[in-house]
């Protein structure tokens, strides 16, 4: 490991409780479950907090559940467990494509879908699905609970709403009618960080997000609402284009980027590939 | 800190955030997992906690606390994966094949070709022998 370790404190919370009076009184501390994004920059040196809060045991924040017609998703939910859900694959199957897709099974085994909210990155994979799906983000702080719907959590390059103090706990997204889209393109399947993610639902009100298009995953607003009115698809494309915010990085350039982001939503649209979800 | 390795009770001294992989390698004194990428994207350094594939690369050792640990070394050179491996040529320079064997360990009793594939997706060979490690897993499978 080339990051050193001294220096470092963990806080071994025994409980949510215990977690968020932490976060208050002992703080600026950073959070950490599944340590499957943490852990690379702590292993390469790059990683400048010392302190940090370990929620891995809190089962709290586990579990998957239907609470008064909405699913409920604790943020220290798997991509393994997603994966096997048959709630998930259910109720929101276009969630099950994403987590199956994300690194291989070890990474699928730890990584969280807290962890990936919380970790920000523009290219999260199960972003645009919770773009996609209105899924409203749970907050908890030592103060109470705040509820933030996905589309206005993210304020820029990997900033959001979300204070110090607060901690996600869990997702709640409401019934998604219509055909389930989910597509991610990198490399390979497996390990690769995407180049592009899109999640979508076909319904009369069609609803599309898309992930390493911008500094943040977007909801494509005008995307949709040009599909959804009965534009053509060139003029969806088109307002595609001034929608989305592509750069050349490490993965892939912003030419490539616009291009695929097109051929993407052309293949949404006319495609009938997706799953409905179950009742 | 107790853990429980191969079935066994280690006392280790680690600070809670040090990697399992160098608890492993360094208190433990079992090098035959191995560190690859340190970034999660090889799958040299897996090893099963309660029977689960993990990069002990990036797992805290604070987090394999009252866990069963199995690493390579617990499976005692005698397990069919490790015989067919060494039949079939499932090994080359042999530094990924710790964590191909345990990923494939992780499967079931009979795993299609398909399975193996998403299996081991988070496992990659330098040497790009994958034909050979999959026909070792398949083979194995029907002992």
């Amino acid at each position: 490991m080339q990051g050193t370790l001294r220096g470092r404190d963990l806080l071994q919370p025994r409980s949510l409780a215990d977690a968020l009076k932490m976060l208050r009184n002992e703080g600026p501390l950073v959070p950490l479950a599944g340590c499957t994004d943490l852990y690379v920059s702590l292993n390469f040196g790059t990683l400048k907090a010392t302190r940090f809060l370990d929620l891995w045991n809190l089962d709290a924040l586990r579990g998957i559940e239907l609470r008064g017609g909405a699913l409920r998703i604790g943020a220290l939910t798997t991509y393994t467990e997603i994966r096997r859900s048959a709630t998930i694959r259910r109720r929101l199957p276009m969630l099950a494509a994403a987590a199956r897709e994300i690194g291989g099974v070890q990474i699928q085994n730890r990584g969280t879908i807290g962890g990936n909210v919380a970790n920000a990155s523009p290219a999260g994979d199960t972003l645009p699905v919770l773009l996609a799906a209105d899924a409203v983000v749970v907050l908890r702080s030592a103060a109470g609970v705040r509820r933030v719907p996905m589309t206005s959590f993210y304020t820029g390059y990997r900033q959001s709403v979300a204070t110090p103090e607060e901690l996600i706990v869990a997702f709640e997204i409401p019934p998604v009618r219509g055909r389930q889209w989910f597509r991610k393109v990198g490399t390979r399947a497996a390990q690769a960080i995407a180049k592009i993610v899109v999640a979508g639902v076909q319904d009369r009100e069609p609803r599309l997000a898309m992930g390493s298009v911008g500094p943040v995953p977007l909801r494509l607003w005008q995307t949709e609402r040009a599909l959804g009115s009965g534009a053509s698809l060139a003029e969806a494309q088109q307002t595609l284009q001034r929608e989305i915010a592509p750069i050349d990085d490490l993965r892939s350039t912003a030419e490539y980027r616009r291009q695929v982001a097109a051929n993407l939503v052309a293949q949404f649209w006319n495609s009938r590939s997706g799953t409905t979800p179950g009742r | 800190m107790r853990l429980t390795v191969n079935r066994r009770t280690v006392v280790v001294k680690a600070h809670p955030l040090t990697r399992l992989l160098d608890v492993l390698r360094e208190e433990c004194g079992l090098t035959g997992t191995k560190e690859g990428c340190g970034e999660g994207e090889c799958g040299a350094c897996t090893v099963l906690i309660d029977g689960q594939p993990v990069n002990s690369c990036l797992v805290p050792v604070a987090h394999a606390r009252g866990t069963r640990i199995t690493t390579i070394e617990g499976l005692a050179g005698s397990h069919p994966l490790q015989r067919a491996f060494v039949e079939q040529g499932g090994a080359q320079c042999g530094i990924c094949t710790p964590g191909m064997i345990m990923a494939a360990a992780a499967l079931g009793p009979h795993p299609t070709l398909e399975e193996i594939r998403t299996g081991l997706a988070g496992n990659l060979c330098r040497c790009t022998g994958y034909t050979a490690i999959y026909r070792s897993i398949q083979r194995a499978s029907r002992r």
